[in-house]
C-alpha cells in the first residue's frame, strides 16, 4: 500500500508521518502542495505544521492549493485521508469535516502528552483501536479549540462521527472535548493530536511501563493498512 | 487606485483569546474604562480601473467564501474607500 504524504510550505510533521507510515509496513510517498498529481497512492494524511504560515487562518490558503482539488475529489471517492492537526485545520477549510478551529480558549500555544478516548473505531484510520480505548499521544497547538454549532454539534453526536475525545484535561477549549471528528463514510479522519508522533518505543509519550515508550499512534496506520486489505 | 476594504470579525458570541490578553494588559496599565477589545482583520483590496456592481459582487462573495470563515467569523462590512484615502500614503 502507497500511502501519500502532502507537503505544504510550512508543514513541519511531513517526515514524521512518513516515518511512521514506513513502520506501520506501507510504503510512503511524497507528494507536493503545488502540483496536482497524487501519484497514484492509495491514501493519504495531511501533516501538521504551518501552511504557508496559517496567514489568513490556519489552514485557509492550504485547503485552495492545487492538489487540494485532487484530494477532495479523491476523498469524495472513498480515499482514506488523514489530517493531522495542521491537517484537521486544513480539512474543515475544505469543508470536508463540518466545524472550524479557533487559538485556544487560554491564548497559549500548548504542548502535552495527552490522553484521548476512541469514540470511533468506524473509520479507516481507527478501526485497530477498540471502541472506548483510551490512548496517549502527544499534543501541540495553538488553534486547536474546535467549534460548531449547536445543531451540528448534536448531528456529530447523533451519527457517531466523533472519532476522539479529549480525557483529563481540554486543553484547548473544544466544544464537547471534541479531539478528532470522522466523516459519514468513515474514510476521512481528522484530529488535532499528533498520532505520527506515538510510534516507536524511544520516541513516544512515556508509559507506566517505561520512559517514551508509548506507541498508541502506530494504530492509525496500521489501521488504514488492514482496510486496504478488507476492502 | 481605488480600494475596497473588507472588514472581518470574530463571530460575537466566541471567546477572542487575543482580544482578552489585550484587554489584560490595558487594565493592568490603568486603563479599566476600557471594558473589551475584540481583534478583527481589514483587507485592503486595490483594484485597476473602476469599481462596479459585478465588482463588488465578486469581492463579497470571496470574502464570505475566503476571507472569511462563516463558521467562526463574519463579514461585516464591504465597502469602496475614496480613491486614495488608504494607498496614497503608502
Amino acid at each position: 500500500m502507497r500511502v501519500g504524504v502532502i507537503t505544504f510550505p510550512g508543514s513541519l510533521d511531513d517526515r514524521d508521518a512518513m516515518r511512521a507510515i514506513r513502520l506501520a509496513g506501507a510504503e510512503p510517498v511524497a507528494l507536493w502542495h503545488g502540483t496536482h498529481d497524487l501519484d497514484g497512492v492509495d491514501a493519504i494524511v495531511l501533516p501538521g505544521g504551518f501552511s504557508y504560515g496559517d496567514y489568513l487562518r490556519a489552514g485557509a490558503i492550504a485547503a485552495r492549493s492545487p492538489i487540494m482539488a485532487e484530494v477532495i475529489e479523491a476523498a469524495n471517492d472513498g480515499m482514506p485521508v488523514l489530517g493531522i492537526c495542521n491537517g484537521f485545520q486544513i480539512l474543515v477549510e475544505t469543508h470536508l469535516l463540518p466545524g472550524g478551529l479557533v487559538q485556544n480558549d487560554h491564548g497559549d500555544f500548548i504542548r502535552r502528552d495527552q490522553r484521548l478516548r476512541v469514540e470511533s473505531t468506524s473509520s479507516a484510520w481507527t478501526n485497530g483501536f477498540a471502541e472506548g480505548q483510551e490512548i496517549t499521544i502527544p499534543l501541540k497547538n495553538g488553534e486547536g479549540g474546535y467549534i460548531a454549532s449547536e445543531e451540528t454539534l448534536d448531528q456529530l453526536e447523533g451519527d457517531g462521527l466523533v472519532a476522539f475525545r479529549y480525557l483529563d484535561v481540554n486543553p484547548n477549549g473544544s466544544m464537547r472535548d471534541i479531539a478528532g471528528l470522522r466523516n459519514e463514510r468513515g474514510n476521512v479522519v481528522g484530529l488535532m493530536p499528533h498520532p505520527e508522533h506515538a510510534v516507536e518505543a524511544g520516541f513516544g509519550p512515556d508509559t507506566a511501563l517505561a520512559m517514551r515508550s508509548g506507541v498508541d499512534g502506530l494504530t492509525f496506520f496500521t489501521s488504514v493498512l488492514q482496510q486496504s486489505v478488507l476492502r | 487606485m481605488p480600494t475596497i476594504v473588507v472588514e472581518v470579525m470574530p463571530k460575537a458570541e466566541l471567546l477572542d483569546p487575543a482580544g482578552k490578553a489585550v484587554t489584560g494588559a490595558l487594565h493592568r496599565l490603568g486603563h479599566e474604562s476600557i471594558a473589551e477589545v475584540r481583534i478583527g482583520k481589514r483587507f485592503e483590496l486595490r483594484v485597476d480601473g473602476e469599481v462596479d456592481a459585478d465588482l463588488l459582487k465578486q469581492v463579497e462573495e470571496v470574502a464570505a467564501d475566503m476571507l472569511a470563515n462563516g463558521v467562526i467569523e463574519d463579514v461585516i462590512d464591504v465597502r469602496v474607500e475614496d480613491a486614495g484615502a488608504a494607498g496614497e500614503t503608502r
